[in-house]
């Protein structure tokens, strides 16, 4: 084994990360926890977290683009730090939606507590176990624990609009719970915003594992089905439409 | 322009060691192809095979072929004739050190007896202009010899050189790693340009060198071929474990 010390300075980054994970994964559970029991106290330490984990990126994105000019990384090691970076954007994105869930909570403080037809604990464990199974994904290096997080999003994305229909149905119908509802829907996209960067980490870590690029496949295929039909389409038009002297005499 | 070269079952000792083993490579033309791998592990045996200059150690042996273009190196042609196709560059620049630049561009020229003064003054200024020297030597071509000119520019006059028999594919073998880096650079821009022209099949120990370079790179370890993809392959998702583990610098 050469380049000790490179590989020790992975492992640091890594470390470090991993310390972000957690007040980013802790933030979303004390956001939904604040959410559930309009707990102030609570709220304030998702706050101070949040402060944490900009610094935290910051160090991070530091730490990566030193290893990226000092030590020119090749192959898996050049992937694994390609993707330090991108999910340290994740897990920042993850503590912005963790702020914006206490920002409702504290809207919501003069707000009589009602019940709305959206289970945002049952969202957000959801949410918070995509983000969790994708770092142990990253922690043990392994693609399939991250590919069975992106089978996890449909079912958030699902829910999320679900809850919006059924909250904006009760915006226009009970006017009087718009406010809360209003409230409720946009937690409900922040924690569906969370199970997308839980995504992104396992496409990314994916991308580190097997050095495939998995984002955007279906809609890519999609789209690429799309026109391959219509090049068919319109193939098959211009044969019937070609000038007499081009179609087979007989 | 430049041909491919397509290399099969080729086998190389030296004495009774066996320094390269079944090695079966296509090179593709007009590309630059770069070979990496440990210090010993036969890359420079591979190049030289590719003009026969493995030959000139009298314990040294070859089987297998070796096709450069529709020529069979090994049995359709003679060395001299193998190495006007195939010119070489070495890890440190050569110029015959008493020899203005003039002469040392023309020598290969020379050698084979081409007199013409004229076409000889034609062909010098362009080998130097492509070899990216004439703006800095035009002007003393017959008054400095080889010698006078800095590393990097003996380099460049060592490329000209082999451009002057107007060659095929040109070798490099560790072009760069006796250069400061202005002086790499310079040389890795004039890669660039000949293959345009040329084939050209690069040894380098310096990896950024070999992705910045080339379009193809070859892996050699003890002797053998471990793998040969496109350069952004085997730089960023190499499908052996062992290219991957030398890139990354674990063994080697």
């Amino acid at each position: 084994m050469t380049r000790i010390r490179f590989q020790r300075s992975l492992d640091e980054l890594k470390e470090q990360l991993l310390v972000m994970a957690g007040l980013a994964e802790q933030s979303i559970q004390r956001a939904t926890e604040a959410y559930r029991t309009r707990d102030h106290s609570i709220c304030d330490l998702v706050m101070r977290s949040e402060t944490a984990i900009n610094r935290l990126e910051r160090e991070i994105d530091q730490a990566a683009l030193d290893l990226l000019a000092m030590e020119q990384p090749m192959a898996i090691d050049l992937r694994f730090i390609l993707s330090v970076i991108k999910i340290n954007a994740d897990l920042e994105r993850v503590g912005d939606a963790a702020k914006s869930i206490v920002e409702r909570v504290h809207s919501m403080e003069s707000m009589p507590n009602i019940d709305l037809p959206v289970d945002i604990p049952k969202m957000a464990a959801l949410a918070a176990s995509m983000v969790r199974k994708s770092l142990q994904a990253f922690i043990e290096g392994d693609a399939e624990i991250a590919e069975s997080v992106l089978t996890m999003d449909d079912a958030v994305d699902a829910m999320n609009r679900a809850a919006h229909t059924a909250l904006t149905r009760v915006m226009s119908e009970e006017g009087h719970n718009a406010p809360q509802a209003l409230n409720a829907l946009m937690i409900s996209r922040s924690l569906e915003r969370v199970a997308d960067h839980a995504t992104n980490i396992a496409e990314d870590v994916i991308f580190w594992v097997k050095g495939d690029d998995v984002r955007h496949s279906k809609s890519i295929a999609k789209s690429e089905q799309k026109a391959a039909a219509k090049a068919a389409a319109q193939a098959a038009n211009g044969q019937m439409d070609a000038p007499a002297e081009d179609k087979p005499t007989e | 322009m430049g041909v491919g070269i397509e290399v099969s079952n080729l086998n190389a000792w030296y004495g009774a060691n066996h320094t390269l083993q079944d090695i079966s490579l296509r090179i593709p033309p007009n590309q630059a192809t770069a070979l990496i791998g440990p210090s010993g592990c036969g890359k420079s045996t591979f190049v030289r095979c590719l003009n026969r200059m493995h030959e000139t150690n009298p314990i040294a042996r070859v089987t297998g072929s070796v096709r450069i273009g529709d020529l069979d190196i090994y049995k359709d042609a003679k060395p001299v004739e193998i190495r006007r196709r195939v010119g070489m560059v070495f890890q440190r620049p050569n110029p015959f050190p008493t020899m203005s630049i003039y002469d040392n561009v023309a020598s290969g020229l020379k050698l084979n007896g081409f007199r013409n003064r004229r076409a000889l003054d034609e062909i010098v200024e362009k080998s130097l202009r492509n070899s990216a020297l004439w703006d800095e030597v035009k002007d003393d071509l017959r008054k400095k010899s080889g010698a006078s000119l800095s590393g990097g520019q003996q380099q460049r006059l060592c490329i000209a050189r082999a451009l002057a028999v107007d060659p095929e594919v040109i070798l490099m073998d560790e072009p760069a790693s006796a250069l400061d880096p202005v002086s790499t650079s310079k040389i890795e821009d004039l890669i660039f340009e000949l293959k345009t022209h040329y084939t050209i099949v690069i040894v380098t120990h310096n990896m950024q060198q070999a992705a910045r370079v080339a379009e193809k790179t070859g892996f050699f370890l003890n002797g053998r071929l471990v793998e040969f993809d496109s350069t952004h392959k085997i730089f960023t998702n190499p499908s052996d474990k062992r290219t991957e583990d030398y890139i990354t610098g674990r063994f080697g």
